[in-house]
């Protein structure tokens, strides 16, 4: 890998660096939030997931438990 | 059902993302005129470019969901357009950046294209209150797709008109036959055309499978008889 970089040109980072360095970052940082408000969204789903589990299998003993006392 | 080839369309955009970054900075020459900060080119155009396109999308599938009255499609036309008004900020951000570092400005008021662009934007921020605003899901629905389409032929109207505008001080990308660009910048600036589109309906089947999951759950609850967990978005579409 450090190999791999310094075989790379060097960048012309004068005045101009931060500008591009900027705009790229924007780019990055608004990809990771997407992504991050998704990841919540998908931990809520499981969350809810693992709620409906446990309510039916709390149902379904419920169940069995009526039919053994009739 | 949606998230199908969700992972190796992912895999093909990180690696589309990391060559086309790499291309950018060590392959793309250095503009004569404007010189490294035109680098910023290859991250601002593919990204407006896309995000109109997504806007025009989101309008096709508005028009089907019309025509068949499908509520999927009407989760396709929001999700395109909710993905392409987050790339319109990126646009807007990058283009601003690119602005101040070219033109000495964040913003130039009397310049089409971008004026243009900040209108096409602002219109489709007005999506969301007016889906809000309607409570009934069928009628939010069908007029949800009517603004979808009527925007959506705005956008290549505009365009259109903007090119017939005379510029001030914002480059025309394809003022030319064959683009205005050397073959290698026009190389580099189509592959970050392909990975922006990449990643754009990557983000959108992300989007999609994450409302058919939550559709789901919410059916599965009702079918249950299980106690809600609390309100759910009255905005966005669910997706069956």
């Amino acid at each position: 890998m450090i190999d791999l970089l310094a075989a790379t040109p060097a960048l012309p980072l004068d005045e101009a660096g931060k500008y591009v360095a900027g705009a790229y970052v924007v780019f990055l940082v608004l990809i990771v939030v997407y992504v991050a408000i998704m990841a919540a969204k998908l931990q809520r789903i499981e969350r809810e997931l693992r709620e409906l589990a446990g309510f039916a299998e709390q149902r379904k003993q419920e169940e069995e438990r009526e039919e053994v006392s009739a | 059902m949606y998230g199908k080839g969700l992972r190796p369309l992912s895999i093909a955009t990180v690696a589309m993302l990391a060559l086309s970054l790499s291309l950018v900075f060590f392959y793309a020459p250095l503009d004569a005129d404007q010189g490294f900060v035109q680098k910023i080119f290859y991250l601002h155009v593919p990204l407006a470019i896309v995000a109109l396109m997504g806007f025009v999308v989101g309008g096709a599938f508005a028009i089907a969901h019309l025509r068949s009255g499908n509520r999927k499609w009407d989760a396709y036309s929001y999700v395109s357009i909710h993905m392409s008004v987050i790339f319109g900020v990126a646009v807007l951000v990058t283009g601003g950046i690119w602005a101040k570092a070219s033109w000495g400005h964040w913003w130039v008021w009397d310049e089409p294209t971008l004026v243009s662009f900040l209108i096409v934007f602002l219109m489709y921020a007005t999506y969301y209150p007016f889906r809000y605003a309607i409570e009934d899901p069928e009628r939010q629905a069908r007029y949800a797709s009517v603004f979808a389409i009527t925007a959506g032929a705005f956008v290549p109207l505009n365009f259109m008109a903007v090119r017939m505008a005379e510029s001030l001080v914002h480059p025309r990308t394809f003022a030319t036959a064959n683009g205005g660009l050397p073959g290698e910048m026009m190389f580099v600036f189509l592959c970050s055309l392909a990975t922006m589109a990449l990643l754009w309906v990557t983000l959108v089947k992300f989007e999609l499978t994450a409302k058919s999951a939550s559709g789901q759950v919410k059916r599965l609850r009702r079918a249950l008889d299980a106690p809600a967990p609390g309100a759910g978005s009255r905005i966005a579409p669910e997706v069956s």
